[in-house]
């Protein structure tokens, strides 16, 4: 079991889940966020904090998004870790719009 | 003027309580960048608060978060002085003497009670007792908890309810790996419990547990979860909730309810039962506990405030034994303010006030159970404790600049004739454990007692 981020973060990356991971497994690039799942202790923290619902435990996954289990698996361990809030990217809101939240 | 945090004056804070909340405000108070001394205070010679004496052993994913505390113990701004409780071995008043701030996260160590006769029947416990004695918390040792009776009952749903129930359904099988205290391994290994009943005051939808602990009762080996499926009808309300975004929690709780409701008998020696919409009202028995009366509820109010009214109507369940797990509460740190009501340290954002909406008292902060309330899980004490620290920071010119720091805490220890341990001390004791669990299979074997864990620390 793991947890893992998926599409929705995209270009919208607010950044509400790191503030309460309680062991810093989170990694960003340009575009959105990953979970690393060797650090990650399935706590469920960051679920309910992000507002576009981007975040599923594994087994929880809707259908179709299951190749985000190995994307964050593979993307997280060689990016740079973010261990607090940063600015959402410009374009967040009206993505988040767009998404229907 | 060098002010404090500079290289020639460090900014010297206690933290008391070295749970969640005592590690994650230290880990800011460090990044920070500062010149900066820590004295974590513990009253227990073992750190990481309910880490350690509250999450299941057989969670040991979770506890995983302590690789973080150990990381942050690393840090050369860090000192931990176990084995001191504050209010009893050194005043609060005199911490204010010896530190720039003092930040309170000493959490939520009692619990709520139901206020209702029979309540203190043998037989009757709270969760927080029991949940300390298979997690081998020196204070819960010597408690005893008679299984020899067929039915149990725990009161509350939420997730420490999920917790104590499913360790009375696990067979000792399952158990025998984890952390769990050998005392309570032993007991359980004898139970004759069979049916554990799960009670809650409100209905399906509003109950407090995480899905996953849920779900987590459909894989035990020798326990069926089940449910009435008639006890599974909403009203309209709760059929708001959820269908609406908020209730998306709720909804896959319902969800998991319908599938105990579904699952088939197969013979499994025991069964676990949810039960919704009643109170408890009385305890009775002959000098032990022998049943609990209910008065069976309905929900009124809008959606996402509904409340559980009594309708009159009384049901019972016989059991030998009962935990109340209806949430934690707060205990007084003499000389630091309280908030009776609440349970908490009255703080605006993290700095203690005098009373509840009083003034700022400086130098004064708190954070995690203690600042909050009894609820949330381990990482929103970090971005609570990190609101507290911020409030420090800002504080900073304000604080008295002259304090000694450890110096002077040391001192007043010793004055009192308080055996403290440091981390390195503590690093002995686990170390031990861990030797100690290994020829069990275990991952650890826990000390229970606090003589022993000195024993150790000072060998
Ligand atoms: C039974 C149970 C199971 C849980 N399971 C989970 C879980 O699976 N996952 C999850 O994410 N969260 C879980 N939680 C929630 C989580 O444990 C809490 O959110 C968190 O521990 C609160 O952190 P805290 O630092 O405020 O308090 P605590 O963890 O309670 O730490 C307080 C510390 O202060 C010390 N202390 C108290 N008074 C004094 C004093 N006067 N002087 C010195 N020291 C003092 C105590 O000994 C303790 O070490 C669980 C909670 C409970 C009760
Ligand atoms: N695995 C995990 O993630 C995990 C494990 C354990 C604990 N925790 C966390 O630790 C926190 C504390 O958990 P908790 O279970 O102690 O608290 P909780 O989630 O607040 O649950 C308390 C339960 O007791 C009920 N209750 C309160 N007063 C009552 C009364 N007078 N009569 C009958 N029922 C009453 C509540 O019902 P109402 O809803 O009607 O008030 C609720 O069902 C929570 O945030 C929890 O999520 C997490
Ligand atoms: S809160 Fe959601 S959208 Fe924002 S960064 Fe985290 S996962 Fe991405
Ligand atoms: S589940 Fe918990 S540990 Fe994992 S990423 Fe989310 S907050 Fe961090």
């Amino acid at each position: 079991m793991t947890t893992v981020v998926t599409e929705n973060c995209k270009g919208c990356r607010f950044t509400d889940c790191v503030a309460v991971c309680p062991v810093a497994c989170f990694h960003y690039d340009d575009e959105m966020l990953y979970i690393d799942p060797d650090v990650c202790i399935d706590c469920s923290a960051c679920i309910p904090e992000c507002p576009v619902e981007a975040i599923f435990e594994e087994d929880d996954l809707p259908e179709g998004q299951e190749q985000w289990i190995e994307i964050n698996a593979e993307k997280a361990p060689d990016l740079p870790l973010i261990e607090e809030p940063m600015e959402a990217l410009p374009e967040a809101e009206e993505r988040k719009a767009d998404l229907g939240f | 003027m060098s002010s404090l945090g500079d290289e020639s004056s460090p900014l010297r804070v206690a933290i008391v309580g070295s749970g969640p909340s005592g590690f994650y405000a230290t880990e800011a108070l460090i990044k920070s960048g500062l010149n900066i001394e820590i004295d974590l205070i513990e009253r227990l010679p073992a750190p990481y608060g309910l880490v350690r004496n509250g999450v299941a052993p057989d969670h040991p994913k979770l506890k995983q978060a302590i690789e973080v505390y150990k990381k942050v113990a690393k840090n050369p701004e860090f000192n931990f002085v176990g084995n001191v409780t504050v209010g009893v071995d050194i005043k609060a008043e005199d911490l204010q003497q010896t530190h720039h701030a003092v930040m309170y996260t000493c959490g939520a160590e009692t619990d709520r009670r139901l206020g209702i006769p029979g309540e203190d029947l043998p037989g009757s416990h709270t969760a927080t007792e029991f949940v300390g004695w298979y997690n081998g918390h020196p204070d819960y040792r010597d408690r005893t908890f008679d299984l020899s009776h067929e039915t149990a009952v725990v009161i509350g749903q939420g997730n420490v309810a999920a917790d104590v129930a499913r360790i009375l359904a696990k067979s000792v099988d399952e158990l025998k790996h984890t952390d769990i205290a050998q005392h309570a391994l032993d007991v359980l290994a004898e139970s004759r419990v069979r049916t554990i009943y799960v009670v809650g005051r409100r209905g399906p939808a509003q109950a407090k547990f995480a899905s996953k602990e849920l779900k987590e009762f459909l894989e035990i080996e020798n326990c069926r979860p089940y449910i009435a499926p008639e006890e599974l009808e909403l009203n309209p309300a709760s059929q708001e909730e959820i269908n609406s975004k908020e209730g998306r929690g709720n909804k896959k709780n319902v969800e998991i309810f319908h599938r105990f409701a579904d699952s088939e008998d197969t013979g499994k020696q025991r069964i676990c039962i949810a039960t919704f919409l009643k109170s408890p009202q009385r305890l009775e028995g002959e000098a032990r506990l022998q049943k609990v009366v209910f008065e069976t509820n309905a929900l009124t109010g809008e959606p996402f405030r509904q409340s559980a009214r009594g309708t009159g109507q009384t049901m019972e369940i016989e059991c030998g034994i009962l935990f109340r797990s209806i949430g934690y509460n707060g205990v007084p740190v003499p000389g630091v303010p309280f908030y009776e009501r609440w349970g908490t340290i009255p703080n605006e954002a993290g700095r203690i006030t005098a009373e509840q909406d009083g003034p700022v008292v400086p130098g004064l902060y708190t954070a995690g159970w203690i600042k909050r309330g009894p609820s949330g899980i381990i990482g929103t004490n970090r971005a609570c404790a990190v609101e507290s620290v911020e409030a420090l920071l800002e504080d900073i010119d304000q604080l008295n600049t002259d304090r000694p720091g450890r110096e002077g805490l040391y001192k007043i220890l010793d004055n009192n004739g308080v055996r403290h341990i440091n981390f390195a001390q503590w690093e002995k004791i686990d170390t031990a454990e861990v030797a100690a669990g290994e020829p069990k299979s275990k991952p650890r074997e826990k000390f229970t007692r606090q003589s022993e864990m000195l024993a150790v620390a000072e060998s």
